[in-house]
């Protein structure tokens, strides 16, 4: 809560004048009835008809200074409360976009969406009520028991028992119900859970003839959230009778105490009717506030949750320099170097990768390939630092990247993601992501490489042609390819392809591979992968199996020596691994030595 | 343009809302003691509230003056209020019950209405609309429809009844004072509305500016990887900050107008309060009417007032309600699927003998997609289907599963035409494994066990083993009991599937179909896993689609699609003989 209210401290003052002007309004009306009063003792027992005028008159001004101060504090409550939110809407998004990629896979998409949202919404509704009602409650509750003392002191002792009782009473039922509204709100959650699971899996229930599981589920989560909020209703729907218990019981007692006062003397008809009136102002009020404080615990409850978005922070803050960094070892360094890395996801239990230890040269075509979660591209990851290793270290240039900034570091190393996103806006803007000053030619360059100008010239407006948003109106092959030249226009000295060729055709990768290669400058270049085809040229192939390196070494050299990538290749060639067998029973007869067991035939 | 948008809306609304309204009627008829009872206790605590002034006045006029207090008198006026306000506090609580009883249940009876249609639409239905606008349905309109209605049930009767009981009250106690709060009151409802149709057009910039951040929002923090791999932060939060400060205007405007309302509805207030004050003044003067009644009338001029602006916003809110229940009813009101036959048998043990003859079937009827289908399955035969994207693979697959009836033709299974079995049998003797992984929130566990939940923890086991899930399983944090959220969370595609075909292998049923079911698989994983398979696969027909065609070599029929047509049939080899389009695909793999 704290954390949220410093975003208010740059509205001070019209936090202040908003329910300062609510007083002010508040008061006025407490003169009400005191005019009501000398109406009724002077005027109508003294039969003053230009009293009663004069009264009237002063009635009526009261109802404008009331009116215009109040719209002022409206217009400071309004200011306030759209002024804080603003900021608050701001300084999450920014928060989440400072933040690093441990943490974003921990958020997950969709509450960030509604807490930047809907969430901030509820919390700006309820700033918004506090300044202008919440307090003017209080203000009037008060208000009315020091004008009761300013009549007569015996009487507004009970409104000094009355008061603190009803607070009691709303305050007693905003603190119970405050919890069960948020279970309310959680079965709601599990609710639109269920739904939207049988949306997306509507195939797999009918599959599986789980329509009346899924029913009976259904109801069961229905009637838990009709059940808690029914609960919840009959909790807050004491609020209401028993405050109207404790005030009309104090208009009794004002009544007995009034009757003997008046028999006394002290007091006179109409100060009684004043007193029994600032009673009843009282229970309207609060019969206002009971309505509002739902609105406000919900306002509560948001403000927890858009607060513990603030509360992810990033474990190393980005960019320190640290002084280690500097000490380059010269061009006897290879230009990027993986020293005994191991890596674990943050919480994770095991080692995703471990004893990676491998080195590349500058300008070189390394591939990546490896069984499904061994590790592929959580390995390529670690080059632009999105993840801290664990242990061991990454060395640009001799440089360990965990000591380079993160700007210099994207700035060299371009990732195409498994994912093809594009954004809405036109070919240009979405190439403009990639460098923000390329120039026309820069870009069908880029373009040209990633085997992209048919896509871009198969547009009406070419390079300003219009992209819906996430790429919708691309096919995946056509928006794998602009993702390609978007990371390409910044020039990168390191490219990393992460299984980003997968919806190209066998003819358009390999087209894609000998540009790359061909590239003016030469990028080094990354290209993970499970098809075979698309690394079996690299300079390096990396196999992984199961976060180890299981060999390293060209495509021939993996053949002669490592089985994993032998099972690879073979899987998905069948012919040349009876090739193979024949080659080698053939070499076998011929009696010529072969390096390595060709073991593989009898597969 | 807008207004014309507007109106126009508004025209259909009506009617619209008029069904509307009925079908909540129906849905609340079943709680008819409860409204009756509610209503019933509504009439006691507004007449009650408004007696408790008229006995506070009373006691007033008792207390005439030093010495001329009437005790005996006043006691009793005190005991009437103590015992007026004892039922009427009672009265509001069992009301106000009541009314969150009938609610809740009729919410409850509507979303289990709207969900068990939900489970019977065709998928003909749901694939074509929008997940995002069923569930909005069922969540967030169902949701707006109740506190419309609660608030319809407590506030619109209420207020209704306590200005109708108000009026005779006052009209009873001094018609003069009476017409003089008349007069007054319908300005509060008149400034309500003046403002609330000046403010509309500024509400709905608002929202405009709400949805324009919103959807920047939702592509950049859905995509917050790719800013960061572009360091694009800066920029993407300078865009944000410019449609920000525009809603920071728009905002204030809209809220700070729609915000005068309560003021000026004091305000007329306040001048009732003064118009009683005076009028009832001189008229108290004249001996027309007692201070103690004035007193009273002072009060209702308060009360009177405040249901009109409560009114006005109730029957916003409850338009806004019967529009929203609309869009509800409108969902129940769908067609659903064609029940199964009466006497539809229950499939059990199928031999997997599947025919397909002269089956033609479109999902819109001006683009012919399958034309005269004719195929004989064998019991145990595997049939691969392969062909370009968007060929109708996934389209036979639809039918065989019945999600899809076929426009004419028939599909038989063990010779049986399959709108004779019931759905539940029929797909239930299918193991399907598709490409796009579907896990539910839960755990590991409850996900593999979807098709068997009585299966024990070491069937699981076994079967995640079969489909070499076991060992990525084994190493999450909490084993098989780990939950997973909807999405799979930090579960790689390749590892979805895994647990996808788990799931299978845990009921083994008779026929298999496999839709692309490893392409996010590696293919030494895959190899494996079409070892298991196969092993599963024996004695059982299968139907496999897939784009690797390793995968599909050993297949007994290889059919080969393309617009809806079987253009090739046959064994691999004989296909790749025959050097025709099959034989184009396959040797396409080797170009590079």
């Amino acid at each position: 809560m704290k954390r949220l209210m410093k975003y208010l401290s740059d509205y001070k003052k019209e936090s202040v004048l908003a329910p300062l002007f609510k007083l002010l309004e508040a008061f006025f009306e407490l003169l009400v009835p005191l005019v009501m009063a000398n109406i009724i003792d002077r005027g109508i027992a003294q039969k003053d008809m230009g009293y009663i005028g004069r009264m009237g008159l002063c009635l009526l001004t009261l109802a404008v200074v009331g009116l215009v101060s109040s719209i002022t504090a409206q217009y400071f409550a309004a200011k306030a409360a759209v002024g804080f939110s603003t900021k608050l809407r701001q300084a999450l998004f920014d928060h989440i976009q400072g933040l690093d990629f441990t943490n974003i896979d921990k958020a997950g998409t969709s509450t960030m969406i509604t807490r930047m949202t809907s969430d901030i919404n509820q919390v700006q509704s309820g700033v918004n009520m506090v300044l202008r009602l919440f307090l003017r409650s209080p203000i009037i509750v008060f208000g009315a028991m020091i004008m009761a003392f300013t009549i007569d002191v015996k009487s507004a002792l009970i409104f000094v028992v009355a008061i603190p009782l009803l607070a009691l009473v709303v305050f007693g039922i905003m603190m119970w119900t405050m919890p069960l509204y948020k279970k309310v709100q959680a079965g709601l959650d599990k609710v639109l859970g269920i739904t939207r699971e049988n949306l997306t899996g509507v195939r797999v229930i009918r599959a599986f003839h789980q329509e009346e599981v899924e029913e009976k589920r259904f109801q069961d989560s229905t009637r838990a959230l009709a059940d808690s909020q029914i609960f919840v209703g009959k909790i807050s729907a004491v609020m209401n009778p028993v405050t109207y218990l404790v005030v009309n019981g104090a208009i009794i007692a004002l009544i007995y105490t009034g009757a003997i006062q008046v028999n006394v003397g002290n007091l006179s008809q109409g100060e009684v009717v004043a007193i029994i009136n600032y009673m009843s102002q009282i229970l309207v009020e609060l019969v206002k506030l009971a309505n509002l404080i739902i609105t406000i615990t919900k306002a509560l409850a948001c403000a927890d949750r858009v607060a513990s978005v603030f509360a992810f922070e990033n474990q190393t803050p980005e960019g320190i320099e640290s002084g280690a960094a500097g000490n380059s070892t010269g061009d006897a360094a290879p230009f990027l170097q993986f020293d005994h890395v191991a890596f674990a996801y943050a919480g994770a239990g095991a080692n995703t990768l471990h004893g990676i230890d491998f080195s590349v040269r500058k300008g070189e075509t390394v591939g990546i390939i490896g069984g499904t979660g061994s590790g592929k591209s959580s390995l390529v990851n670690l080059i632009p630092g999105f993840y801290p290793v664990t242990e061991g270290a990454i060395r640009l240039e001799g440089r360990d990247i965990s000591g380079m900034s993160q700007e210099e570091l994207r700035q060299r190393v371009g990732v195409v993601p498994q994912k093809a996103v594009l954004f809405k806006g036109t070919i240009r803007s979405n190439l403009q992501w990639g460098k923000p000053d390329a120039t026309e030619e820069e870009m069908w360059q880029a373009i040209d490489t990633a085997q992209a100008r048919e896509v871009v010239e198969g547009k009406e407006n070419g390079l300003d042609a219009e992209i819906a948003q996430n790429g919708k109106n691309l096919s995946g092959g056509q928006r794998q390819r602009l993702t390609i030249a978007r990371a390409l226009v910044r020039r990168p000295q390191i490219l990393i392809l992460d299984d980003s060729a997968s919806a190209l055709d066998y003819a358009t990768d390999a087209k894609l591979r000998s540009a790359l290669r061909n590239l003016e400058g030469g990028a080094t270049t990354f290209i993970v992968s499970q098809r075979a085809s698309s690394i079996r040229h690299a300079d390096k192939i990396i196999v992984l199996d199961d976060g180890e390196m299981a060999g390293i070494g060209t495509h021939d050299e993996l053949l002669e020596n490592c089985e994993v990538y032998k099972e690879i290749y073979y899987s998905q060639y069948p012919e040349e691994r009876l090739k193979a067998a024949k080659a080698s029973g053939a070499d076998r007869a011929a009696g010529t030595e072969k390096k390595g067991g060709v073991s593989n035939g009898g597969r | 343009m807008a207004a014309d948008k507007k109106n126009g809306k508004k025209k259909i609304d009506h009617s619209s809302q008029m069904a509307a309204l009925r079908q909540v009627l129906t849905y609340i008829r079943k709680y008819w003691v409860m409204v009756g009872f509610s209503l019933f206790l509504a009439a006691v605590t507004v007449v009650l509230t408004l007696y408790v002034p008229i006995l506070t006045g009373d006691a007033v006029d008792l207390l005439l003056g030093k010495g001329a207090v009437d005790f005996a008198g006043v006691f009793l006026v005190m005991k009437k209020i103590g015992i007026a306000m004892a039922v009427t506090a009672l009265a509001q609580w069992v009301m106000n019950t009541c009314n969150n009883h009938i609610t809740y249940q009729v919410v409850r009876d509507i979303r289990e209405d709207a969900f068990r249609k939900l489970e019977q639409l065709p998928l003909k239905y749901l694939d074509s609309k929008s997940y995002g606008d069923i569930v909005s349905r069922i969540i967030a309109d169902v949701d707006t429809f109740a506190d419309g209605l609660l608030m319809g049930f407590t506030q619109l009767f209420t207020g209704v009844l306590t200005i109708l009981g108000t009026l005779v009250f006052m009209l009873a106690t001094n018609v003069p004072i009476a017409l003089v709060v008349v007069c007054i009151t319908p300005v509060s409802f008149l400034v309500a509305r003046f403002i609330a149709t000046r403010t509309y057009s500024m509400f709905q910039l608002q929202s405009e500016t709400r949805g324009e951040q919103t959807s920047l929002i939702e592509e950049m923090i859905g995509n917050q990887k790719i800013v960061k791999i572009f360091s694009r932060e800066e920029a993407v939060e300078k865009e944000f900050a410019e449609i920000n400060g525009r809603l920071e205007k728009c905002s204030l405007k809209a809220i700070f107008f729609s915000s005068i309302t309560n003021p000026a509805t004091r305000f007329v207030n306040s001048l009732v309060y003064a118009g009683v004050g005076i009028f009832g003044a001189f008229v108290a003067i004249r001996g027309g009417i007692s201070v103690g009644r004035l007193s009273c009338f002072l009060s209702y001029a308060n009360q009177y007032t405040k249901p009109f602006n409560e009114i006005s916003g109730v029957v916003t809110e409850l338009q806004n309600a019967l529009a929203c229940a609309g869009r509800i009813f409108e969902l129940i009101g769908e067609e659903p699927q064609v029940p199964d036959r009466e006497n539809a048998i229950v499939l059990t043990h199928a031999r997997g003998n599947v025919a397909l003859e002269n089956v033609n079937f479109s999902y819109v009827p001006e683009k012919k997609l399958i034309q005269n289908f004719n195929l004989d399955v064998k019991p145990g035969q595997r049939v691969a289907i392969v062909g370009p994207t968007g060929c109708g693979k996934t389209t036979v697959i639809n039918l065989l599963m019945r999600f899809y009836d076929v426009d004419s033709g028939k599909i038989r299974v063990d010779g049986r035409d399959i709108r004779d079995i019931t759905r539940g049998s029929l797909r239930t003797s299918y193991g399907m494994v598709l490409q796009e992984t579907w896990l539910r929130a839960g755990t590991i566990r409850d996900n593999i066990r979807m098709g068997r939940p009585e299966a024990t923890p070491e069937e699981v086991e076994q079967a995640a083993r079969a489909a070499h899930a076991h060992s990525f399983i084994k190493r999450l944090p909490e084993g098989y009991d780990t939950v997973i959220t909807e999405d799979g969370g930090s579960l790689s595609q390749g590892q979805k599937q895994l647990l996808c075909i788990a799931r299978v292998m845990l009921c083994l049923p008779p026929m298999l179909i496999l839709d692309e079911a490893t392409s996010s698989i590696d293919t030494r994983t895959e190899l494996r896993i079409q070892n298991a398979f196969a092993k599963m696969m024996e004695g059982r027909t299968s139907f496999i689609v897939a784009h690797r065609l390793s995968t599909i070599q050993e297949a007994d029929i290889i059919l080969v699609m393309k617009d809806g047509n079987i253009i090739e049939q046959g064994s691999h080899e004989t296909l790749l003989a025959r050097k025709g389009f099959y034989a184009t695909l396959y040797h396409s793999q080797f170009e590079a």
